[in-house]
């Protein structure tokens, strides 16, 4: 227990005062603080047909001119976090020659890389919330907007998610440090993976979907649902939609289903909005299957780790 | 009898199907320094990670004080130091914060912790540079910090992998007298392992020799010379004569029958026959 906590706080140190994390913090910072101006500038145009009902929500879910919205930030960049916490967190312990020390003093070897992955967690918690609570200021002041119980929940929620989507990809990023000595292999496989789970994946399921289902003008509306069906089963293995459709139900109250297929079905109700179980209950799938990516990674890399050789040849 | 404070019984390692350690039997002593001499890739890195419990031998087992240091791999680091082949550090904390985070995972407490890491930049030489980044130290001082690391937790039993290569002889000097200040002044129990000869020889009360993953001699100079002495010299004797004869004479003792070999021997460089001699067989 001594050596979790020891390495523990030994890295929250070197994150906190480190370069990366002062630039990161920048970068998005600056992004939400532009963000949020954006939309003050314009706040008549864009929340003139919206519902006041979910102002505050609204900020983080619009796009405001070239700027994309908030939680697009957060969905493609999160990742990019994650590895960039991850990619060289045990490749370059061993190739700095401090494994081998550390791991000869009086602690369990599992306490270096638990203590690690709760330490990049943490700090990458810190710099969200920071940033949440930045733009909710900005918008009480600027804009005074002020936020009801029900959407402080929401973003309650948003940040648990954001965490453990932002989990998932620091823990990949810990495996290939793991399996790859060279900090230069790790960083490139794991932005590799973050471009196939965002963008390739897109391509590649409608690909599979039109070779199953194959679409042509006169296909019925039900042929259409059924390759929408296949096509978003195979998203659905992407963390990055995972995420998305969370994020969606959770700051979009009136969002009920996704895809075509759904619209089918739900068609009948009435738009109104989703109570924040409603919507827990639209999205825990995605929640749990989020969960379950991260601590599958997480446990790879706990398991490689434990049996491999300690030497750095 | 003196205590055995470090003890391998038929220790053995493969690596994919390599017996990298074949069934070493050690014993060290209470205050000796031990030195384990082998070429490169005889085993004496594996060796010590197992004596750590930082590997996981295939068959036999070690013990430190009684310990075993594959099932009570926490009691052994306790009380053992370990300098790695090549010890590293933070580059960017300073050689006190870097002592520091090991005192932490040691469960020093600050206070005591202060002190020691004082006293240890002391002892070898670096009390100047405490709070200068590791990342400006020079080889040898980084090696000088390792052997800080080392005291820093006062240990039992110090094993020091290859403690001088890469640094220059002057920095080579500085360690091993500061080995043998640990040794005298600390009362740490030390095994080093080296593939230098004239180190062990210069520093090491006991030697084991190692070659292939086999220990091939061990004990003390003197007995290993006389075991080489003994196998070498079966059906056959040694006359000692004075060393300055001249030429001419050794000529004409060559040329009696019998005579098969005259070499110039001093007890300083037998160890250097006993290395070579196993080294070629091994
Ligand atoms: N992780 C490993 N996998 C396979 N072979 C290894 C591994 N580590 C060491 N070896 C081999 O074991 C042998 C002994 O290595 P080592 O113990 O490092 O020798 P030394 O420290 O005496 O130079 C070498 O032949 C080396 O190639
Ligand atoms: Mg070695």
């Amino acid at each position: 227990m001594n050596g979790l906590k020891v390495v523990f706080w030994k890295e929250m140190a070197d994150h906190l005062g480190s370069r990366k994390f002062i630039i990161l913090f920048a970068i998005i910072l600056a992004i939400s603080v532009s963000v949020v101006y954006i939309l003050s500038q314009n706040i008549s145009e864009y929340f003139s047909e919206i519902s006041k009902e979910y102002m505050f929500l609204n900020l983080f879910t619009t796009s405001a001119g070239s700027l994309p919205s908030f939680i697009f930030f957060v969905s493609f960049f999160g990742p990019l976090i994650g590895i960039i916490f991850g990619f060289d967190s045990i490749n370059s312990e061993r190739s700095r020659g401090t494994m081998s020390t550390v791991l000869s003093q009086p602690i369990y070897r599992d306490a270096l890389i638990n203590g690690k992955f709760l330490a990049s967690l943490t700090t990458i918690g810190i710099m969200l919330i920071s940033i949440i609570l930045i733009i909710l200021g900005l918008e009480l002041g600027v804009l005074g907007i002020i936020p009801n119980f029900e959407e402080i929940l929401r973003m309650g929620l948003f940040f648990v998610a954001s965490i453990i989507y932002i989990g998932f990809w620091l823990s990949m990023g810990i495996l290939f440090s793991i399996v790859f000595r060279q900090t230069t292999t790790s960083a490139l496989i794991s932005v590799m993976l973050w471009i196939f789970f965002a963008f390739f994946i897109l391509m590649i399921a409608s690909v599979i979907a039109d070779q199953i289902v194959p679409l042509n003008q006169n296909s019925t509306l039900e042929v259409a649902a059924k390759n929408d069906e296949i096509k978003n089963m195979i998203l659905r293995i992407s963390p990055v939609v995972l995420f998305q459709e969370i994020v969606i139900a959770l700051l979009n109250p009136s969002a009920r289903a996704f895809g075509i297929s759904s619209l089918v079905k739900l068609n009948d109700l009435l738009p109104t909005s989703l109570s924040i179980s409603q919507s827990l209950m639209v999205i825990w799938p995605q929640f749990v299957g989020l969960i379950a990516l991260m601590l599958i990674c997480f446990a790879i890399s706990y398991i490689i780790f434990m049996r491999q050789e300690i030497r750095a040849t | 009898m003196k205590k055995i404070v470090l003890e391998a019984k038929n220790l053995t390692k493969f690596y994919n199907h390599n017996k990298v350690v074949d069934s070493i039997n050690l014993q060290i002593e209470e205050g000796e320094i031990f030195g384990f001499l082998g070429p490169n890739g005889a085993g004496k890195t594996t060796t010590i990670l197992m004596a750590l419990g930082l590997t996981e031998p295939s068959s036999g087992e070690v013990n430190i004080f009684g310990y075993n240091s594959t099932r009570e791999p926490l009691k052994v680091k306790r009380i053992t130091s370990y300098l790695p082949e090549n010890v590293g550090f933070y580059e960017d904390l300073t050689a006190q914060e870097n002592l520091k985070y090991i005192t932490r995972l040691n469960n020093i407490p600050e206070k005591n912790a202060e002190e020691k890491i004082k006293e240890v930049l002391k002892i070898v030489g670096l009390a100047e540079e405490a709070h200068k980044e590791v990342g400006k130290y020079s080889k040898g001082m980084k090696q000088r910090l390792g052997m800080a690391a080392v005291l820093v937790k006062e240990p039992k039993i110090a094993i020091l992998d290859e403690p001088t290569t890469g640094i220059d002889p002057k920095g080579v000097e500085e360690i091993l007298n500061l080995i043998v200040k640990m040794s005298k002044e600390q009362n740490i129990t030390i095994m080093l392992s080296s593939h230098l000869l004239y180190q062990v020889q210069k520093i090491c009360t006991k030697i084991g020799i190692i070659s292939k993953g086999r220990i091939v001699a061990q004990g003390s100079i003197q007995e290993i010379d006389q075991n080489l002495l003994k196998t070498n010299q079966e059906d056959s004797f040694e006359v000692k004569v004075n060393p300055e004869l001249s030429p001419v004479v050794l000529d004409s003792i060559k040329k009696i029958e019998g005579v098969n070999k005259i070499e110039k021997k001093s007890s300083e460089h037998s160890l250097e026959e006993i290395y070579i001699k196993y080294f070629r067989e091994g």
